[in-house]
């Protein structure tokens, strides 16, 4: 009867559909629409069982206007700011997909919760200005009605960065453009550090680096509850479910020099539920990577990187898991309450934990000895042959200590430059990344997912302009090194 | 106390006609050109007539009394504010004035309120009594301070912890530390210690180190039964 309404031009190749790739356009799939209208009519009436009524309560919604894939700080932030930013209530749906509400294996919850702003990048060092002015008035930020105020344990005890001779003149320059932001770094020679920090050994130190105001460590799974708390009351939609397929529809335009360029765009995600086949297709407008450590996963199902090496279609997302191992010592005759976060000229670092002389640190190794990122357990011999030696040699307090206990998590390393990867990319138009940054992702959370939020619904960076961190760099190959990564 | 002594001059013309008289002794009231003249004219004259004498004594006390006025605040006095929490319009005239001491107990003074005391770069004493929204964040902004400042008092601040506490070792020229009835702190007194080890120059007040400790052998038994957390 409805199909007689339709005009006969637009015949049966509207209706057809073909299963993976839409070509683009609109579809209105009269016929499959009927059928299930008829479909449901049929089974209210007697006598016919009624089985459409499924629980879909543990699935997601078909439709929603953006999918964050990751629910970690950096996803959790985009949502954040997504419905800080929107421009009336309710305007913007987003839907969180996480893979693992435990967190078990989320790089969030097993940092070491550092936050300074001793960075070479001005755009790094605006970024944790921000997540500081962020952390500090976090209770007006994520304030949910009747819930208790959170408690970040913050430290405000700074950080201690030195350097020897060879690192010495760009430690200077470093600490100059720190300075201009607006950081409070102050520059410190060894007498000096003797002179403050009783305990350290200056050996081999030529300048020094202390972070005075707004720069220490904090409580990192209180924030993520904070951020999820204050996320859902605002109306966004959680997941458990794991993102296994994009589709997507391409098309073929031309570029203002008439190379032909092929751009592609996601129309549904594809989330299998946990421990099960059942998988729920969301149709989603934006999706933002945020998978941290496995975001190079995430982008190869979007069909990033693949095409002949050296073209922007096959320059892949260079983002890694590397394991990085903390452990924790008790030193009774250790340095005292005023500890910084030292991080020595040998890539080793240290801070407190608690008032009972108990510390924790560790140490990026070196790239000939990256562990293993297949599981997160812990070689107790690298702190042994690796870590010790440099804490030791510090710190002579430290020759004594004992391991209480340690742990691993992911760091998702940009193998690139160790900067984070920020904004749309390119050929896939709606993927946005927020990913990348290889250790230092909790400390500017916020900064970057405002950035990312500004991003989607402006169209460009407003508060801090991360148009250095966007994908386009990795094919240019414009590498914007930060050099105190610890 | 520059501005004071050079305002001090026996010959300003801020005189009432009485005292005029005695100038017309000396010559006309002129500025500068004349006074050097004058003072030994003035001088010649006390040194042979007692009421000269009495009567220069009493115009440099008089002097002495303006200056005394002026820089009222040195007898350690405090500047309070009525009763209607204003402050009197003469504390205006005091702007030049280094500020010792200040008290801001039971004040809402927060983060960015501190910006005002930060600028105070000879403060002695600084009192944040129950001030209930002074953190750790703020403490972390108290090391501008270091040089001078002698005295701190963070008695019955609800949210300073021990991890604020920790950013005081810049202030090393503190003398006393107030760190009494802290409820945000864990452990009073393994803190306690802590922060006096931190701080070797400063009497650090407050708390009863003795406190986190159980007492006697007797209570042993029954603390082996509830596990002390780690």
């Amino acid at each position: 009867m409805i199909r007689r309404v339709l005009p006969h031009g637009m015949g049966r190749g509207l209706l057809t559909r073909r299963p993976g790739t839409r070509r683009g356009g609109f579809s209105l799939d009269w016929d499959g629409k009927v059928s299930e209208i008829k479909k449901k009519i049929k089974s209210i009436l007697p006598g016919r069982s009624c089985d459409l009524l499924q629980d879909t309560s543990h699935l997601p919604p078909e439709h929603s206007d953006v999918v964050i894939v990751g629910g970690g700080v950096l996803g959790l932030s985009v949502a954040y700011w997504l419905k800080k930013l929107e421009s009336r209530r309710g305007a913007i749906r987003v839907l969180v997909v996480e893979r693992d509400h435990t967190y078990s294996q989320a790089s969030t919850g097993l940092s070491v919760g550092g936050i300074c702003q001793q960075f070479s990048l001005p755009e790094n060092i605006q970024l944790s200005l921000f997540s500081a002015s962020f952390l500090r008035n976090v209770n007006e930020y994520l304030a949910v009605v009747d819930a208790p105020p959170l408690d970040l344990r913050f430290n405000p005890s700074g950080y201690l960065l030195l350097a020897s001779e060879k690192d010495a003149a760009a430690m200077e320059s470093d600490v100059k453009v720190q300075r201009q932001e607006g950081a409070k770094v102050s520059l410190m020679s060894p007498d000096q550090l003797r002179n403050k920090f009783p305990w350290i050994n200056t050996e081999g130190v030529a300048l020094a680096s202390y972070g005075m105001e707004d720069e220490g460590w904090f409580d990192p799974w209180c924030l993520l509850q904070g951020l999820r708390r204050k996320v859902q009351s605002l109306g966004v939609l959680f997941c458990q479910g794991e993102v296994t397929r994009f589709v997507s529809s391409s098309q073929r335009m031309l570029t203002t020099d008439d190379k032909a360029v092929v751009l592609k765009r996601i129309h549904e995600v594809h989330v299998k539920m946990d421990r099960s086949l059942e998988y729920q297709p969301v149709e989603c407008a934006i999706v933002i990577n945020a998978a941290g450590a496995w975001s190079a996963q995430i982008a190869a199902l979007a069909g990033i990187g693949e095409g002949p090496p050296g073209t922007l279609q096959g320059t892949k997302l260079p983002v890694e898991p590397r394991k990085r191992y903390v452990y924790v010592w008790h030193c009774p005759q250790g340095p005292g309450l005023e500890t910084p976060l030292v991080a020595d000229t040998s890539g080793a670092y240290f801070r407190r934990e608690g008032l009972g002389s108990n510390y924790l640190g560790g140490r990026s190794p070196t790239e000939q000895e990256e562990p293993d990122p297949a599981n997160l357990e812990v070689d107790h011999d690298f702190f042994q042959d690796k870590v010790w030696p440099h804490l030791a040699l510090r710190v002579p307090a430290f020759e004594t200590l004992k391991v209480q206990s340690a742990w691993a998590g992911y760091y998702d390393y940009n193998t690139f430059d160790q900067n984070g990867v920020v904004g749309p990319h390119p050929l896939v138009v709606n993927m946005y990344f927020a990913t990348g940054f290889s250790g230092h992702g909790l400390q500017q959370a916020p900064g970057v997912g405002r950035a990312v939020a500004e991003m989607v619904l402006k169209g460009r960076f407003q508060t801090i302009d991360l148009s250095p961190f966007l994908f386009t760099r990795f094919y240019l190959g414009e590498k914007i090194q930060e050099n105190n990564i610890i | 106390m520059a501005a004071p002594w050079a305002s001090l001059r026996l010959v300003a013309p801020v005189w009432n006609g009485r005292i005029r008289g005695i100038h017309r002794l000396g010559g006309a009231v002129a500025p500068e050109g004349n006074q050097k003249k004058k003072r030994t004219i003035l001088q010649f004259l006390t040194n042979y007539f007692y009421d000269v004498e009495a009567l220069r004594d009493y115009l440099l006390q008089r002097e002495m009394y303006k200056v005394h006025e002026k820089n009222r605040f040195r007898d350690k006095e405090w500047i309070r504010p009525d009763k209607y929490g204003h402050f009197s319009q003469e504390f205006w005239n005091f702007c030049e004035v280094p500020v010792e001491a200040v008290d801001a107990s039971d004040c809402d003074i927060n983060y960015e309120g501190l910006d005002n005391l930060l600028r105070l770069k000879e403060l002695q004493s600084l009192s944040l009594q129950r001030c209930s929204h002074v953190d750790d964040w703020c403490l972390s902004r108290l090391y501008p301070l270091a040089d001078s400042l002698q005295e701190l008092s963070l008695a019955g601040c609800p949210r300073v912890s021990e991890r604020g506490l920790a950013c005081l070792h810049h202030l090393q020229n503190l003398r006393r530390l107030d760190i009494s009835d802290l409820p945000a702190v864990s452990n009073p007194g393994l803190t306690q210690i802590l922060v006096e080890e931190m701080l070797p120059n400063c009497e650090v007040v407050g708390v009863d180190w003795a406190e986190g400790l159980k007492s006697g052998p007797e209570e042993q038994p029954q603390d082996t039964a509830s596990p002390v957390p780690a």
